[in-house]
């Protein structure tokens, strides 16, 4: 450092200066193509990135990863009448798992004989207690509680949802979850077969 | 806002004036100009103030917002941001720095804990949620709410700014103002001063 | 450079016994270990082990409530900084009050804030120490929460899961079962309006008591007040100082704004219920502080992960590593008044980093992707490509920028460079760790020292440097992001094929009863996380030894003779998380 006082500063600013001067060109570079297209929102978030990063939320988003959780919903399954059946058996292992004790579930009961049957006659999620830590989804048997790719949920009130602003369809969870729900369904379906199977 | 939503009055212009004049209600401009330049409280509690500096940096950046201008002082701040768990040792502080804020003055509880406790609600020394104690104007959920949806929760604060009027605004009615919200108190446990006939009676019931 | 230590010789090769006949009593117990001795030795063993035996370095120091046998114990964990293994010692303590265990502050300056909480959450009162004042809660507050008998508000039962939830299924919210609607209650007949005590007063006294300087005018001393509001404390971090003119002359840092309870949630919750709310302590650094307590865990489990679980493990704190010192480094600057620029430019390279989280793990922060016997899920499809794309073109690029962008500029030097100098002896005193410990010339990083998980596979160094300045720490962050890189584009390298877990997924994991002490170099420093298991489902004790909060204890040593601006300075190069410090 027995050099020039202010040599550093200036190499400090040459940094910035060359930064400033990559927003322009690599905007020139996309020919106006750079916003407000998936390629350049992932050309923005790729090791290639340079020039200006910013991704115009709420114009642009950046695509969550399959894998993203946010608060938990329950899957149902259309059938061919449109009825809707929760995959959820009310089993309970969600709730038992959950690290802050967000979930509350009411079994129903059969009317004629009083045991209980597997269906949720309440489900309620506080999402002001949810840590969204996935626990609940990782260690659902039955495939029916899952983590959602929803975030813009900011509301004037407390979020506290029950059963049906809870329940989602599960053409909604392979649309944002492709690659699991494949799998999941492929495990179900062995499962199933092995099943009859033995049956037989 | 956009310039043509921004330019339209509730009765008609003649087709021969729209392209010379622009008239626009007092409340639209007003509330135009208050939304778009919401200057939040520097001020970051927990894990939450980490994505709260992620919206501020280039990514998300919320200078689009006009909410880039982050006050440590809340005497300068519009909006506050409670990014974090809320716990009994700082409640006090919180509180009085609400009530340092001059009107019109906003509250965003981000994230599970803000809002209701989140997951610590259970432990000794945490608040179960920051509405038992200031008014909170929109809950963002989460944990913790990505800047995206912080973003989000902030376009919910410039639409309730949007829906207001001067005429019916509680900061320029007549009267006093309103009041300051007592600052709780550190003693055995926390204590709300409002509660105080409560907690002298509440254990003799 | 550190000398790695080839296969440290555990502690009990040592035989204690024979070197302090009549002192040491081993711990018995089932799954213990280390030496249980009497109030009465524990000075005089104390100092043997650190001068004569070289055991330099207090680690930890935490009590533990063993309700049903009626006793209180006080374990401490101390280290060589030469690297290898530990000594466990403990005091146990009928559980009556007053407790008493003498304090090893005089011996061990490291212990005084760890000794502090343990008084503060316990109430075992330790005899001689200089500062004996509450620390996470306030002064006045009711009871010693970690005490197993004492129940906050809200309590509902002694463990998780509750039955409220499932099967019983009410919907009640906790707070309108309470009285006060909140989370309070207060000792019976307590009148608020008879309440006479200051819970600051304390604090002002511990202030006043420092040596005045006799020479030159008398001048009057003031007290400011930096936080728990402040845009430089890196959260609700409050410093409360002494002044002469614009010198420091006596520091306190305050803290306990961020006190959520980890622990006592902790002990309530079940074993994998407790890897989430890991993510929330350093919560810059989510993945280290899982695999400290992935690590503690599957030591009393005795589980070994699966090899490629182990890469992807290594890879992940790595990642972790630079991204935290990325914020770190941007922290500091905006400290120093280079006001957000900087950390522009490092929040840029976090956030790629993050995107690999979040793909991974789901989650941008809060990754909770660390099981017990490997992690949650492989890594999804790509994402080796994108690491191998943000490794070995991007991320060393880039980092050269940022250094030649700071390294050299004049402010940051003559800010930093010989301000707020923390030499090697005090460093070791005070039990500093991480950069911290390692820019006052300390070669100790628990990675070389004790090499957990398959560390010892990996090429790298040590990063140290001598002047334990400001300058040097800032200088350690951005060599040890070299290094990091390094360890990751061997990982990915050597990554193998095959499963990444090696037990069955269980949402009840099956503990046996036992103690252990986890440690792993996170990016503040050494994180340990002390379990005890008494085999059932939720862990009797659940301790983390956080380096934020420990590193604090060398904050007022630093600062005092210092200026107040150097002050933030000061704290940004320890790099606290708030979230660590408090717990």
């Amino acid at each position: 450092m027995s050099d020039m006082v202010g040599k550093g500063i200036l190499k400090s600013l040459s940094v910035s200066l060359k930064r400033f001067a990559e927003t322009y060109l690599d905007d020139l570079s996309w020919l106006g193509k750079r916003y407000r297209t998936d390629k350049g929102i992932a050309h923005r978030g790729s090791k290639d990135a340079r020039g200006i990063f910013t991704v115009q939320y709420p114009e642009e988003k950046i695509p969550v990863p399959e894998e993203f959780r946010f608060v938990p919903f329950l899957v149902y399954d259309e059938g061919p009448n449109g009825e809707k059946t929760l995959r959820c058996t009310s089993c309970g292992i969600c709730a038992k798992v959950c690290p802050p004790q967000c979930i509350w579930i009411v079994r129903s009961t059969d009317p004629a004989t009083g045991r209980p049957i597997p269906d949720p006659a309440k489900f309620t999620i506080d999402a002001d207690l949810c840590m969204n830590c996935g626990l609940c989804a990782e260690f659902c048997p039955f495939d029916a509680i899952k983590m959602d790719h929803d975030y813009e949920l900011a509301s004037f009130t407390r979020n506290v949802y029950d059963e049906t602003k809870l329940s989602k369809s599960a053409k909604y969870y392979e649309s944002i979850r492709p690659v699991n729900a494949r799998r999941e369904d492929a495990a179900r379906a062995a499962k199933a077969a092995s099943r009859t199977g033995q049956g037989e | 806002m956009e310039s043509n939503e921004l330019n339209s009055p509730d009765y008609e212009i003649p087709p021969e004036l729209q392209a010379q004049v622009a008239i626009t209600s007092l409340d639209k401009i007003y509330n135009w100009g208050r939304s778009a330049s919401v200057w939040p409280l520097m001020f970051g509690l927990a894990c939450c103030a980490i994505e709260m500096i992620c919206a501020a940096a280039s990514r998300f950046d919320i200078a689009r917002f006009g909410m880039e201008i982050m006050r440590p002082s809340p005497r300068q701040s519009d909006l506050m941001i409670i990014s974090g768990t809320v716990t009994k040792k700082m409640i006090p502080i919180i509180v009085r720095l609400y009530n340092q804020m001059p009107e019109p003055k906003y509250v965003l509880a981000m994230g599970a804990c803000a809002s209701g406790g989140g997951p610590f609600k259970e432990g000794y020394n945490v608040v179960s949620g920051v509405d038992k104690f200031i008014p909170v104007d929109v809950y963002v959920p989460g944990c913790p709410p990505t800047p995206q949806a912080l973003l989000n929760g902030l376009m919910k604060i410039q639409e309730k700014i949007k829906g207001e009027s001067i005429k019916t605004a509680r900061w320029y009615q007549k009267g006093p103002d309103m009041a300051e919200i007592p600052v709780p108190m550190l003693g055995p446990d926390l204590i709300d001063p409002r509660k105080i006939t409560l907690i002298q009676n509440g254990k003799k019931n | 450079m550190a000398t790695p230590v080839a296969t440290p010789a555990p502690a009990q090769t040592l035989d204690l016994p024979a070197r302090f006949p009549g002192v040491l009593n081993p711990d018995t117990r089932p799954g213990y270990s280390g030496w249980i001795l009497d109030n009465a030795n524990l000075l005089k063993f104390a100092t043997a082990l650190r001068d004569e035996l070289g055991y330099d370095y207090l680690s930890s120091v935490t009590a533990v409530d063993y309700l049903p046998e009626g006793k209180m114990e006080v374990v401490y964990h101390v280290y060589k900084t030469t690297g290898g293994a530990g000594v466990v010692f403990k005091i146990q303590v009928p559980r009556a009050d007053p407790m008493e265990v003498p304090s090893l502050v005089s011996i061990y300056p490291g212990a005084e804030l760890q000794e502090r909480e343990a008084w503060d959450l316990f109430g075992i009162k330790f005899t001689g120490h200089p500062d004996l004042r509450r620390i996470l809660m306030w002064e006045g507050f009711a009871g010693h929460p970690m005490r197993k008998d004492w129940h906050e508000p809200y309590f509902e039962e002694e463990a998780k899961p509750l039955k409220s939830r499932w099967p019983d299924g009410r919907m009640i919210m906790a707070e309108s079962k309470n009285l006060f609607g909140d989370n309070i209650s207060y000792p019976d007949g307590f009148n608020p309006e008879s309440q006479t005590f200051d819970p600051e007063k304390a604090l002002y006294e511990a202030l006043r008591s420092y040596q005045k300087d006799e020479v030159g005018l008398d001048t009057d001393h003031i007290i400011v007040n930096m936080g728990p509001q402040h845009p430089s404390t890196h959260g609700v971090f409050r410093v409360a100082v002494v002044l002469d003119g614009e010198k420091i002359v006596n520091l306190k840092p305050v803290m306990g704004y961020l006190h959520r309870n980890h622990e006592k949630i902790g002990e309530r919750n079940t074993f994998i219920m407790n890897m989430p709310y890991t993510d929330r302590l350093d919560y810059l650094s989510s993945m280290s502080n899982n695999f400290g307590y992935a690590l503690a865990v599957e030591k009393l489990m005795n589980v070994k992960p699966t090899e490629r679980a182990e890469y992807i493990r290594v890879m992940m704190a790595e990642m972790t590593r630079i991204a935290s010192h990325l914020m770190a480094i941007g922290a500091l600057l905006n400290d120093l008044g280079a006001y957000f620029t900087p950390m522009l430019y490092a929040l840029e390279e976090r956030e790629l980093l993050l995107d690999i989280f979040e793909a991974v793990s789901g989650s941008r922060m809060m990754c909770n992707y660390f099981r017990f016997g490997g992690v949650a899920r492989d890594l999804p499809e790509g994402t080796l490509q994108k690491i191998k794309g943000l490794f070995f073109e991007r991320l060393p690029r880039k980092i050269e920028e940022i250094d030649r962008f700071l390294s050299e500029n004049e402010i940051i030097r003559s800010r930093g460079i010989g301000q707020g100098v923390l030499t090697a002896e005090d460093a070791i005193k005070y039990s500093a760790a991480g950069p911290l410990l390692r820019a006052s010339g300390i070669p100790y990083d628990v990675r070389r020292a004790e090499p957990y998980s398959i560390y010892d596979r990996f090429e790298f160094d040590v990063v140290v440097r001598t002047n334990g300045d400001i300058y040097d720490r800032l200088m350690v962050r951005f060599d040890e992001i070299r290094q990091s890189i390094r360890i990751v584009q061997q990982a990915v390298k050597q990554l193998p094929n095959g499963p990444v877990m090696a037990l069955k997924p269980m949402y009840q994991v099956r503990v046996p009863p036992g103690e252990a002490y986890g440690r792993v170099e996170g990016p503040k420093g050494e994180l340990g996380f002390y379990v005890i298991s008494n085999g059932k489902p939720t862990p009797w004790r659940y301790h983390v030894r956080a380096p934020s909060f420990i590193n604090l204890t060398a904050f007022g040593p630093i600062c005092i003779g210092q200026k107040l601006a150097d002050v933030v300075a000061v704290l940004g190069s320890i790099d606290i998380v708030l979230g660590e410090v408090d717990r």
